[in-house]
């Protein structure tokens, strides 16, 4: 679609180049690790090398010697406060630090203040914890087992280690297709524990004033405003009230999910600053990241699939089991602790689905965040996609046929799901023909069969994923039951130079250009003039941050709105200026003329100087407005990812040869940042697909807690990606745009995963746990024989 | 603990502290110096965001003492730029996006700027190779690639690369 606007102006569809580039590239970012403040001292941790104890004893008085060492905090300290536990994004409970018992390895168990990094440090090694261990609970179905000790012993009433159960669909109708259907198709697959792991880790620096009572905390958070209410509902006892509340986000190295929840290590730096007086900084390190922040995923899925005789498919019906570890830290919508898993029914028309989950407590880390996706959409996805491969397989057909077949058809939208989903649009054949173009889908099957007589080994993986992003409506969405909207406030200075804050936060997704772009588009003003802020909960409007791809979705529909609210004004300025009725008003970005003469016209600049100086009677000066977008729906990006592997029989290593990602995010604001954000999500798929894994061994040691064994792909490994795009317009958003930043991440991970079951696919072999590591590779074609 | 006089130059700029003998580089250039563009990213030299270049070798200053850079040119992201602008390289960073939240990117440039002093016209394979200790997670590499080619285009002399290609 050619831009609107012009290269000037650079509204949507221009490729405009980044506006934080230059700080970012000239080292003078505000990470905050950067930041410093008078007096400022250091927070460090003390850890649990056990994962299930009891505390006997917790002997501070070495530390305490060290010089340097001013305090150092436990729960009992806390506990004075009523400030040991607090609650999650979920309205379970964490410890912040424990008084008697610890549920995990790594977790929080002291915290050290010193007036260095160095000497906290020293700190931390000088504490003595005595434990008594206990044995932990690691697997999560043996935490349903009967004789399965209970883990929470801390909540009332609770008599197992079940969290809550969750389903969706009409169990019913579903079984009896099941029951009636011709094929039956059925795996059982585990979407394991990953991390977020982006190259910066959590932190802040918090600081608050004993005179004034006011707290400003500079933090990793991408959800600044939210924190504050946090903050607020469990420090107000203690005289944290929200209007002497700052929360600030600087730029933020990388987020991805994991800076949406509250860590521990904030809460205790916070009540150091307030016990003492004094700014405390904390910055964990990669392994403190690794092993004790929120993971992702951890689902085990039981998935079947029912058919017609054709490979029509009729029925989708999946039991899962989430494993939350010691406590659902998870940052979902309230009322779906779930998350979105109930897309699951993907990108094909079907008679009826039926999905439960069940969610129960471990000796692991909480968590459950949505890493680089709108709340399970990952898992959802994965385990559609791949068991449509195993349908394809089992009736005989091309895995894309078979897609192509089940597609809803573009005429179906707006499209009733029958787990409850209105998708607003789509066109995912149009998708697909490109994918197969591009990549020469025919012409790889001639070369596979080719290579297969040959004995080489070579697989090629498809994926039609639909998501589901922007949350979300108020009258579904929540979070500690504030509503999901997000917002925009922009405001345009007498020069024509404008300032736009929303209530979300860039963690690398380019929203100072692209926000920018979007006034732009609106408003005429060039995009270079507009100023975006965000992150500073003092200045910015109220918004619930940047995750679940919905910045774009939500506070980028703001943005749109606030700019058409002074769009509006400005017509009536320019009317005034040109002394007509602003029905004789034609509009061009930028431009206000009068109609069938355009020669007399006045630009939006001149309206913004005209509010400021020279108004038409009764009109109120100045030129700003506000918009608090509560999105009428979510909306439905998709796409289709074709990949191409090649095995190593010798040491089953798979090699992604090319992969292929066309995708439909609706109308693109910035088509060069879009394609960034598809190939670092397709990166965030490839590392799952293949590398990355927390596993924990049977005493609940964290067996990847450093990038020395959690590995992330290096330029090595990663290939070459190929995008493309079509273009079907959200119908509802204002901009018809819906979202991108996590659809590669989702749509990766069972591409991959069919690519290499493809490879395989004529040795008998129907599915491949992820990460498809060369071990795994290699045991299976030990077992068939083709070992190299 | 005992103290060492460290005397270092940093991007051209003699400096002189007495340190402890654990200081790492990586503190030095931050806390010490203030020089806050080279970052921490995982403390085991596996993610490169805190790469610097000592006597012209990049090297993850996470991982080595103050002391042992003593005497050392060093060259960090900060000296990239002069009077004339940003270098070829960040030029190419900012051209092919390939840089997103920012964080790797002081490594990753200063493990680029390296390996163009070192080979001036570089295969893709070469530089995937010469950054495969510096992780990104927010960008899946293709455009730091690019970046670097396009930087090695314009020191040749040569037009810049067109833009990277969305079907």
């Amino acid at each position: 679609m050619a831009p609107r606007t012009s290269a000037k102006i650079c509204g949507m569809g221009h490729s405009m180049k980044r506006k934080e580039d230059p700080r970012f590239l000239q080292g003078k970012g505000n990470y905050i690790d950067d930041f410093t403040l008078p007096g400022m001292l250091w927070l460090d941790i003390v850890r649990s090398p056990i994962a299930y104890g009891k505390i006997v004893n917790i002997d501070t008085s070495k530390a305490l010697e060290i010089d340097g060492v001013l305090a150092v905090l436990t729960g009992k300290d806390l506990e004075a406060y009523n400030l040991h536990w607090m609650p999650t994004l979920m309205s379970d409970t964490q410890m912040v630090l424990p008084t008697d018992t610890v549920m995990y390895q790594s977790q929080e168990v002291a915290g050290v203040i010193a007036t260095s990094r160095y000497a906290a440090a020293d700190g931390v090694a000088a504490v003595e914890v005595e434990y008594e261990p206990m044995k932990p609970v690691i697997d999560p179905f043996q935490a349903l087992e009967d004789d399965a000790p209970v883990l929470r012993t801390d909540k009332e009433g609770q008599e197992d280690n079940r969290i809550w159960h969750w389903e969706a669909g009409d169990k019913e109708a579903t079984d009896k297709i099941f029951d009636e259907a011709d094929v039956v198709v059925r795996e059982k697959m585990h979407v394991p524990r990953i991390h977020v792991a982006s190259i910066e880790t959590c932190g802040c620096l918090a600081d608050f004033n004993p005179v004034e009572g006011h707290l400003t905390v500079y933090m990793t958070t991408q959800a600044p405003h939210a924190i504050r209410t946090v903050l607020a509902l469990v420090a107000g006892h203690v005289g944290l009230s929200e209007e002497k509340i700052r929360v600030v986000s600087p730029d933020i190295g990388g987020g991805f999910g994991g800076k949406v929840p509250v860590y521990p290590g904030y809460v205790i730096a916070i009540a150091a600053s307030v016990v003492l007086g004094k700014p405390v900084k904390w910055i964990e390190d990669r392994m403190e990241n690794l092993q004790a922040d929120s993971f992702a995923r951890d689902y085990h899925m039981d998935a079947e699939v029912a058919a017609d005789s054709s490979g029509r498919i009729r029925a989708l019906r999946i039991k899962t089991l989430a494993d939350h570890g010691y406590s659902d830290a998870q940052a979902a919508p309230s009322k779906f602790p779930a998350g979105l898993f109930s897309i699951c029914t993907g990108s094909y028309d079907m008679e009826n689905a039926y999905a439960e989950v069940d969610a129960v407590y471990t000796n692991k880390p909480p968590g459950g965040v949505a890493y680089r996706c709108s709340f399970r959409v990952t898992e959802a996805v994965h385990c559609l996609e791949r068991i449509v491969d195993t349908l394809a397989h089992k009736v005989g057909k091309d895995p894309a046929t078979l897609r192509e077949e089940n597609f809803i058809g573009k005429e179906a939208f707006p499209y009733q799901s029958p787990l409850g989903w209105e998708y607003d649009s789509g066109d995912y054949q149009a998708a697909m023909d490109k994918a197969k173009e591009m990549i020469g889908y025919d012409d790889l099957r001639r070369e596979q069969a080719e290579k297969r007589a040959r004995g080489e080994l070579m697989g090629i993986g498809v994926c039609s994923f639909t998501e589901v992003l922007g949350a979300g409506p108020s009258k579904d969405f929540d979070i500690l039951g504030i509503k999901m909207f997000d917002s925009a406030e922009v405001r345009v200075h007498p020069t024509g130079k404008a300032i736009a804050r929303f209530g979300t936060k860039s963690q690398g997704q380019g929203h100072e250009t692209t926000y920018a772009q979007i006034i732009a588009e609106e408003l005429g003003l060039p995009a270079a003039h507009v100023q975006v802020e965000e992150g500073d909960t003092d200045t910015a409007p109220y918004g619930l941050g940047t995750y679940a791809s919905r910045s774009t979705p939500t506070a980028g529909a703001a943005g749109a709105m606030a700019a058409r609210k002074i769009r509006d004004k400005a017509a009536k300025i320019a009317a005034h200026l040109l002394e007509v009725s602003e029905d004789d008003l034609d509009w061009e970005p930028g431009t206000f003329s009068v109609k069938g003469a355009p020669d007399k016209s006045v630009s939006i600049q001149e309206c913004a100087f005209a509010a400021y100086t020279n108004l038409p009677e009764g009109l109120e000066p100045g030129m700003e407005a506000t918009n608090y977008y509560d999105p009428p729906n979510l909306t439905f990006p998709f796409g289709t990812y074709i990949c191409v592997v090649d095995i190593d029989r010798g040491t089953g290593e798979v090699s992604v040869r090319r992969f292929v990602a066309v995708d439909d995010c609706g109308n693109i604001i910035n088509p060069m940042i879009v394609q960034g954000q598809i190939h670092g999500g397709l990166t965030q798929g490839l590392g799952p697909a293949l590398y990355e894994e927390i596993p924990y061994d049977e005493d609940g040691n964290n067996l990847a807690g450093s990038f020395m064994d959690y590995l992330v792909p290096t330029a090595v490994e990663t290939p070459a990606w190929e995008t493309g795009h079509t273009v079907t317009p959200s119908p509802h958003h204002p901009l018809g745009a819906k979202g991108v930043g996590e659809s590669a991440t989702v749509g990766a991970p069972p591409a991959i995963a069919n690519a290499v079951v493809d490879a395989l696919a004529h040795l008998g072999v129907t599915h491949m746990e992820i990460p498809i590591r060369p071990d795994r590779v290699w045991e299976v074609l030990r077992e068939k024989g083709v070992a190299g | 603990m005992a103290r060492h006089n460290v005397t270092v130059t940093v991007n051209g700029e003699a400096h002189s502290r007495e340190v402890d003998s654990r200081l790492l580089l990586v503190h030095l250039i931050r806390d010490e110096l203030a020089l806050t563009g080279t970052h921490i990213g995982c403390d085991t030299t596996h993610c490169g965001a805190c790469t610097v270049l000592v006597d012209g070798v990049p090297t993850k200053s996470c991982t080595v003492l103050a002391v042992q850079a003593d005497g050392a040119d060093i060259g960090t992201v900060e000296g990239l730029a002069d009077a004339n602008g940003m270098s070829a390289l960040q030029e190419g960073f900012m051209q092919e996006h390939g840089l997103q939240c920012g964080f790797c990117t002081p490594g990753m440039l200063m493990t680029g700027t390296a390996l163009l002093a070192a080979n001036a016209n570089p295969s893709e394979a070469e530089i995937r190779e010469a950054i495969s200790g510096n992780l990104c997670r927010c960008t899946g590499y293709v455009n730091i690639v690019k970046a670097v080619e396009y930087a090695a285009a314009k020191m040749a002399g040569a037009d810049a690369p067109a833009d990277g290609e969305d079907n």
